[in-house]
């Protein structure tokens, strides 16, 4: 019985996060459109914009290979995953042990790796330019949000998201220093993760700093509706993991009642909204950077994340 | 055991004196490949066997080698796990070779040589005194060279095999004083004499700088590995598969050998000294790789990188058994293992897929290949798995032993030294950055070999390898997904090793739920990759169906978009320099002195521009180039010597007969 319960927490997880996804993307333009003083699009475009791309037919270049056709496929697929594993409203999922925080970045790793090759495989310049810039930002990407893994697991001990959020919960933990550091780091890494402004700008086209877009230029159907819908993911992955590490009241921990689960679900949609109209905000307020000035903003996260880690080897209070 | 890996052994070097007696006969080669899979599968199950039945060893003394010492051999847990590397790299290899092998121009160049250097690396790892650990050390180094300097018409694999033939050297002559301090004045040479006596710190300090010196400079540590991007691609390629992928291993092995076993207890700071070569050679490695356009050269460079992990991995155990936290060492020592076997694995079936490549086309330079996944979908296939797992990305292996060593990092703070406390987060910022680089590395690596359009009508023509190369090349892909969806197994089969070297394991893994591996306590961390993998599949799988039922599942080909701008010349693609140019920038430009150099045609011109990337290899440039010329220099002066009279040269003797005497009379 509680197995069937568990395993449907864990279905409700995988779907929520599919289905919230789009909406975080609305939200988000939405937002930055009043901001500016614009209408903006709908909420609900996004949905729209991926049911009318998988009604419409693959263009696929001549040359593509079989690893094309496949790639989006793959990409979603872990973007996927990963999301699910993310505690977002219940923690204590039924698989959350199956993978840890650093197998849910590394699985992020893994979209990211076939994507780029997705760049070079129809042989054209704009997907060459995308997917080296792309993996030259996760160079430096991953060693920072690596150096924040290792923050949060030397505070809570664990490199489990379960068990951080459960901790970070708990009475014990009050204001350090180590984790405002990791919090910065995280949020710069999560920029740079999401291709937003500073870094990459998700609403160019035909724009020779444009990195993700770019690199997915040869998609087009139901492939680029799988590719737009695994962005649209990550971004709410990563405002999970935020809100999960930094901000995990309303979380409900099992076994958690009704009301409890209630109030997850209301608690994890209100961190998803404040979390997009953060972005939103900070996005308005902030010009695109050159390329080559994105790795001294992400050696900074790497720096922070590092000096983060060696305060606590320092002293476990910090 | 013992005796039948010896006969094993045995077999080996028949088969070689056999190779050089068929001579050019059209089918030797296939005699001794076949010949070399057979006895290598065999030493492969015996190996298995003796690892995981945990029998006592019994020691063999056979009457050869120094009159008054014989030589030992034995086969402990240590020396049962790396035979299993070895000859399981060493049965793939022959495979390889039986389809390969009909590329070689000049056969008896490399058949003698190729059971010769198996018999070499087995009886490294089963000796068990220092002087056959030496003889059969250097069997390896020269039997390997003479592998290296096959192809001997080319002027650059004449330079490698120079280069390599001074590094070993360099490294056995290391290794020797090593010995010769262990084994003390009595030199008593047996392992077991000299594991029960104990060496004064100083002398095991010095011991442990000169093992570093002799097994780093074999496995390619920074900044001793200037020979093997040089030779490993130089060799053919199966080979180098040995080289690359089970050659540094044992180099490896010689190093847990003496500084976790035949030392004694380990200080802290060894661990240090350790870590920081460990960290700064896996960055290094993979940042040379990411330079490089040749596909083989890339490919050494990068086992430079993976023996860094490896390196890392063992200072951390050193540094917890130095502090005798002995589930931590075991841990630790368990994730460096698991990566030396993880990494022969997709390593030899990397420069297979190299080696198919080469065969296939003629090239090794990726600027003249591109688009092979459409002329050799299988090797492409294989490859690509050879990539993900060296990334280290789940669900496969490389994931599983560089998320074991994440986890012996973050025991550290519990270490009481304040210098590990400071460095060790460093060495793990290192290894998270070498691990990206890696992928950025091998995204190149495919990408431009096996994706893109054909750069030169090589490309364009390519055919794909023949079947026993590709059954090669499946049967490893098959291991690295399985060690990477039930690690449990591998990691319960190095217990033994552990519990041998370190007197504590890992827990005990198999019996866990859904086949997860926790290292230390559940609620601290767990990996299942088998349920990862599940879920990936079966999203996508959904995700497949759902669509093409219910969405649309048309198709239609057309020119490529390029937003408009598709130029069908394929060097308008992005070649292996240009993929690299934003990390070239980046990380280069200090490192490597990277420097662009941009001509423009002047004003009205029809001319190209042209763009020229010059890059400085600083540790060749300030470490070996000067003391090459400092001998060069040094030669120059005394060859003076060679040509004096007799009448000289009895001055000579006399005078240093009357140095000596001196010498002796002053000596209190």
């Amino acid at each position: 019985m509680a197995l069937i319960r568990d395993l449907g927490f864990q279905a409700m997880q995988m779907l929520l996060v599919f289905l919230l996804a789009p909406l975080l993307t609305g939200l988000v333009r939405k937002m930055k459109a009043r901001l500016l003083r614009r209408q903006g699009p709908p909420l609900l475009q996004p949905y729209r914009d991926l049911i009318r791309l998988l009604r419409k037919e693959v263009v696929l270049a001549e040359n593509a290979s079989w690893l094309f056709r496949v790639i989006p496929y793959i990409v979603f697929a872990g973007t996927w995953v990963a999301a699910s594993l993310v505690p977002t409203f219940r923690g204590g999922l039924l698989f959350s042990w199956s993978a840890d925080l650093i197998a849910i970045i590394a699985l992020l790793g893994s979209a990211r790796f076939f994507l780029a090759l997705a760049g070079l495989d129809v042989g054209t310049s704009f997907g060459g330019i995308g997917s080296s810039r792309e993996v030259m930002i996760a160079t430096l990407a991953e060693p920072a949000m690596l150096m924040i893994v290792f923050t949060l697991a030397l505070v809570a001990g664990s490199t489990q998201l379960t068990t951080i959020a459960s901790y970070m919960l708990s009475s014990g933990v009050g204001l350090r220093v180590s984790l405002g550091l990791a919090l910065i780091a995280l949020i710069m890494v999560a920029i740079a993760e999401n291709a937003r402004i500073p870094i990459d700008n998700p609403a160019t086209h035909l724009e020779l700093t444009m990195v993700h877009e770019a690199m997915v230029l040869e998609y087009s159907g139901r492939h680029l509706a799988l590719i737009d819908l695994s962005s649209e993911l990550k971004l709410l992955l990563y405002i999970s993991v935020i809100g999960c590490l930094f901000v995990p009241w309303g979380l409900a921990v099992p076994p958690a009642s009704l009301q409890g689960i209630a109030i997850g679900i209301g608690a994890y949609v209100t961190k998803l909204a404040l979390g997009g109209f953060l972005l939103a905000a900070f996005e308005t307020s902030i010009a695109k950077m050159r390329v080559f000035r994105v790795p001294a903003f992400l050696g900074a996260a790497l720096m922070l994340g590092l000096l983060a880690t060696l305060l606590l080897f320092v002293s476990r209070s910090l | 055991m013992v005796l039948f890996v010896l006969a094993c052994v045995l077999a080996l070097l028949i088969v070689a004196a056999l190779a050089v007696a068929l001579g050019g006969r059209p089918r030797s080669g296939n005699f001794v490949y076949g010949a070399s899979l057979i006895i290598t599968l065999a030493l492969c199950a015996s190996a298995l066997f003796s690892l995981i039945s945990a029998s006592t060893p019994s020691p063999v003394v056979l009457p050869l080698g120094l009159p008054w010492l014989g030589a030992h051999f034995r086969i402990d847990a240590l020396a049962a796990f790396f035979l299993i590397v070895v000859n399981l790299g060493g049965a793939a290899a022959s495979l390889f070779a039986l389809g390969y092998g009909h590329h070689e121009e000049s056969p008896l160049r490399v058949l003698p040589f190729y059971p010769a250097y198996l018999a070499g690396m087995n009886l490294v790892v089963v000796a068990d005194d220092a002087f056959s650990f030496l003889v059969s050390w250097e069997f390896m180094s020269l039997t390997s060279w003479a592998l290296v300097i096959a192809h001997h018409r080319e002027h650059e694999n004449l330079r490698a095999g120079y280069v390599y033939l001074l590094m070993a050297s360099f490294g056995t002559l290391a290794l020797l004083l090593a010995f010769g301090l262990l084994a003390g004045a009595d030199g008593n040479y047996a392992f077991e004499a000299i594991r029960a006596s104990r060496p004064t710190a100083s002398i095991a300090a010095l011991v442990l700088i000169l093992v570093l010196l002799g097994a780093g400079s074999k496995a390619g540590v920074v900044p001793l590995h200037a020979w093997l991007p040089l030779a490993h691609p130089a060799a053919p390629s199966h080979v180098s598969a040995l080289m690359s992928g089970v050659m540094t291993k044992v180099a490896v092995y010689g190093f847990v050998r003496i500084a976790l076993d035949l030392i004694g207890p380990p200080v802290w700071w060894w661990s240090m000294l350790v870590l920081v070569i460990g960290g700064i050679t896996a960055v290094m490695g993979v940042l040379y790789a990411l330079m490089q356009h040749d596909l083989k050269r890339l490919l050494a460079y990068h086992t430079v990188e993976n023996i860094g992990i490896i390196y890392i991995g063992l200072g951390l155990a050193l540094a917890f058994k130095a502090y005798a936290m002995d589930f931590a060492a075991a841990l630790a020592l368990t994730a460096a293992l698991l990566h030396v076997f993880n990494h022969s694995i997709f390593k030899s079936l990397l420069f297979f897929g190299a080696g198919a490549v080469l065969g296939a086309t003629g090239e090794r330079d990726m600027e003249h290949l591109g688009g092979l996944i459409h002329r050799m979908p299988q090797t492409a296939f294989v490859f690509l798995v050879g990539c993900v797992a060296i990334s280290a990305l789940p669900p496969l292996n490389g994931f599983v032993s560089e998320w074991l060593t994440f986890q012996a990092i973050l025991l550290s703070p519990q270490l009481p030294a304040w210098g590990l406390k400071f460095l060790i987060p460093a060495v793990g910022a290192l290894l998270a950055l070498s691990a990206a680089l890696a992928a950025a590395c091998f995204v190149k690596a495919f990408g431009v070999s096996f994706l893109g359009r054909p750069r030169t009508p090589a490309a364009a023509n390519a055919q794909e390898t023949d079947i026993e190369s590709r059954i090669a090349m499946f049967f490893l892909a098959a291991l690295c997904l399985l060690a990477g969806i039930l690690p449990g197994l591998f990691i319960d089969a190095l217990a033994p090793v552990s519990t041998a070297l370190i007197a504590a394991s890992m827990p005990h893994q198999v019996g866990i739920e859904w086949l997860t591996i926790v290292p230390i306590a559940e609620s601290r961390s767990s990996y299942n990759g088998l349920l990862v993998f599940f879920f990936v599949a079966a999203s996508g799988w959904i995700a497949a169906f759902a669509i093409h039922r219910l969405a649309s599942h048309q198709l239609r080909r057309a020119p490529a978009w390029d937003c408009g701008y598709p130029d069908a010349r394929p060097e308008t693609q992005y070649t292996a320099s240009s993929f690299a140019q934003p990390i070239r920038r980046v990380y280069g430009m200090s490192l490597f002195r990277a420097r662009e150099i941009g001509a423009m045609p002047p004003p009205g011109a029809m001319g190209p521009a042209r763009l020229t990337v010059e890059l400085r290899d600083l540790i060749w440039d300030y470490g070996y180039a000067p003391v090459a010329s400092f001998v060069g220099f040094a030669s120059e002066r005394l060859n003076v010597l060679q040509f004096l009279t007799i009448r000289r040269y009895l001055t000579l003797v006399f005078a240093l007969l009357v140095f000596l005497l001196l010498v002796l009379a002053i000596w209190p």
